[in-house]
């Protein structure tokens, strides 16, 4: 709520133990390449920004670290622990929420469905345990908790169907669900690449509100003014290889841009060790 | 937060938000599915019974309630399976291949009639998790896999009978059970009624109160968006079918009981029947979308319609064209309430 925006607190101890490391990830579709040994870090606290190119592989990536696809080859460190993520579920049990670009809301179910979709909470008892009894109540105020902690408070209410809402407020509710069961890190795949200009002010600034809260993102973007608003290091992908990172004060878009399309050396940038 | 709520005070949004009142029915509409077909009863009712005074009486009301005992039970599975985003064509071929098979067991093989019972529910569980299988395995259409199931059922059942019926004194009591009649005031229902609003009832709480209830509209509303959410899509469709399938052998106990006795022959319109008092009900043949209990309703619609036609001397031919013109308005209703301004 309170979302000063905080100075781009630039993660500049690069020893720090990053929440997810990539290592060499590989990963090809008959011949074509979509990874070329991408390696990958994000560090507590911080919102990394993903740009490249189409065909650059960053969907991918994050497919990868999303558990949506396994890689060839390659390994996946969650805390420092080698992790194998076979499906979605998988990277969800390991705190790594994932807001897809389709959302993945169900459109007539109210709100509240729609947060808890797949892990619904039970009644406490009998009524639980034997008749498997929804706990509706608990649900609605938890999801309306969560929706009102994320500055979200427009909504009329919460039974109703996500249907019914614009477009910035379902992704506002795709959003606060992966924020609310996210432990570690939460990514959102173009998050307002169908959005206007004021929901994605919103969306924005939601971001900022979950790393404030502690919660590291991965922001997979094409749009080039969010990238540079939000993010505190940016990791520029470019034909299956990460070929630089920088940061939003280190670099101006246009230089993102010009190592994005190979135009500018990326050596000249201060690749991560 | 300041800056998202000013905005919500824009003149042009005010105007967006101002709704018509024909915009506002469409929001009551998509809000409570179920209150169309609740309002089509009512009406029925009223001008049926101000045609025949008949209508009204504690007699002819039990006597729809009956009348419509076997599809309302159908209608249940068939809501299951249409809030997938399916559809069951086999549903009577299932319901009567599990009479004949409860029928014939106890009387030609000397099975113990609560055996035979137990029998023909899992035969109907296995007929309906058959379908449920060639969906979810060969990710055939349902429509397909189950207009097939629908002549495999129906030669089946011919198969095992000879075509011959099974009489009501070859037949156990227990199979019979469902044609008691049970005196409610002045109304005469029967076991088999009471038990078709059970099915309801049960289906009522688990649609709405437990996970499972909720994971099956998710996976008729979207797919994709259900898989992405972690629910296992293809173990919610199987079950669905399996519990469609135990629904249609319970309703065939309901219909051994109404006819007294089991027919190869029998309830020959209850596929489409079924789909006829789902859609009237409401239930978006889309998927997603709808209650259970609208299925409900819809079956009697069409049980008052018929009967209330009757009563005033109308041919049965214009019974069968009410039902058509219902069927229609009722699936235009659904396409309208669908479709949503954000």
């Amino acid at each position: 709520m309170t979302a000063d925006v905080a100075p781009a607190s630039a993660p500049v101890e690069e020893r720090r133990q990053p929440i997810i490391e990539a290592r060499g990830l590989i990963k090809t579709f008959g011949r074509v390449v979509g990874l070329d040994g991408t390696d990958f870090e994000l560090y507590p606290g911080e919102v990394l920004a993903v740009i490249g190119d189409n065909g650059a592989g960053k969907s991918t990536l994050i497919k990868c670290l999303s558990g949506a696809m396994v890689a060839d080859a390659g390994e996946i460190l969650v805390e420092g622990r080698e992790t194998v993520f076979r499906r979605p579920q998988d990277a969800r049990a390991a705190g790594i929420e994932t807001v897809y670009q389709s959302l993945a809301v169900a459109p007539a179910l109210d709100i509240a469905s729609n947060m808890f979709l797949g892990r619904e909470i039970r009644r406490s008892g009998p009524l639980g345990s034997v008749f498997r009894m929804l706990d509706h109540g608990r649900m609605r105020s938890m999801a309306r908790k969560q929706l009102q902690d994320l500055g979200i408070g427009t909504l009329q209410s919460i039974t109703q169907a996500v249907e019914t809402l614009s477009g910035g407020q379902r992704q506002a509710v795709a959003v606060a669900r992966a924020a609310a069961f996210g432990s570690k890190v939460i990514i959102l795949d173009e998050p307002t690449a169908a959005l206007g200009v004021r929901e994605t002010g919103q969306v924005l600034k939601l971001i900022r509100d979950l790393r404030d809260r502690g919660l590291p993102v991965i922001l997979i973007s094409h749009n080039m003014p969010n990238v540079f608003e939000v993010a505190d290091r940016i990791h520029i992908q470019r034909l299956g290889r990460r070929v630089a990172v920088v940061t939003p004060t280190s670099h101006t878009p246009s230089d993102a841009v010009a190592i994005m399309t190979g135009a500018m050396d990326a050596a000249t940038g201060p690749a991560a060790a | 937060m300041s800056d998202v709520q000013a905005t919500t005070f824009d003149p042009a949004e005010r105007l967006l938000q101002r709704m018509t009142p024909v915009q506002r029915v469409h929001a009551i509409l998509h809000r409570y599915p179920a209150l169309s077909p609740a309002v089509v009863l009512v009406l029925a009712a009223v001008v049926l019974g101000s045609l025949n005074n008949r209508f009204f009486l504690p007699s002819n009301l039990s006597l729809v309630a009956q009348q419509v005992a076997v599809v309302g039970g159908l209608a249940v599975g068939q809501t299951l399976i249409i809030l997938t985003a399916g559809i069951d064509l086999s549903v009577g071929a299932i319901m009567v291949f599990t009479s004949i098979v409860m029928a014939g067991s106890a009387a030609n093989f000397g099975v113990p009639g609560p055996l035979a019972l137990v029998i023909g529910l899992l035969v109907g569980t296995l007929a309906g998790g058959l379908n449920g299988l060639l969906v979810t395995r060969l990710r055939l259409p349902p429509f397909i896999v189950t207009l097939g199931t629908l002549n495999i059922f129906m030669a089946l059942t011919l198969l095992v009978s000879n075509g011959a019926s099974i009489q009501g004194k070859d037949i156990p009591d227990i199979l019979q059970w469902t044609g008691l009649p049970i005196a409610l005031g002045p109304f005469r229902l029967t076991t088999g009624v009471l038990l078709m609003l059970a099915m309801y009832v049960i289906a009522t709480y688990v649609l709405r109160n437990t996970a499972f209830g909720r994971h099956i509209y998710a996976v008729g509303d979207d797919r994709e968006a259900a898989r992405l959410a972690g629910i296992a899509v293809n173990r919610i469709l199987l079950s669905a079918y399996l519990a469609a399938g135990f629904i249609f052998a319970v309703t065939a106990w309901i219909l051994i009981g109404r006819v007294g006795a089991a027919s190869p022959n029998a309830a020959t319109d209850a596929n489409l029947d079924s789909i006829t008092a789902v859609v009237i009900g409401g239930t978006s043949l889309f998927g997603g979308r709808g209650l259970i209990v609208g299925s409900l309703l819809g079956a009697l619609i069409v049980g008052v319609f018929r009967n209330g036609l009757a009563l005033a001397g109308v041919d049965v031919l214009y019974q069968t064209l009410v039902v058509g013109v219902l069927v229609i308005v009722a699936v235009a209703t659904d396409q309208w309430i669908r479709r949503v301004r954000a």
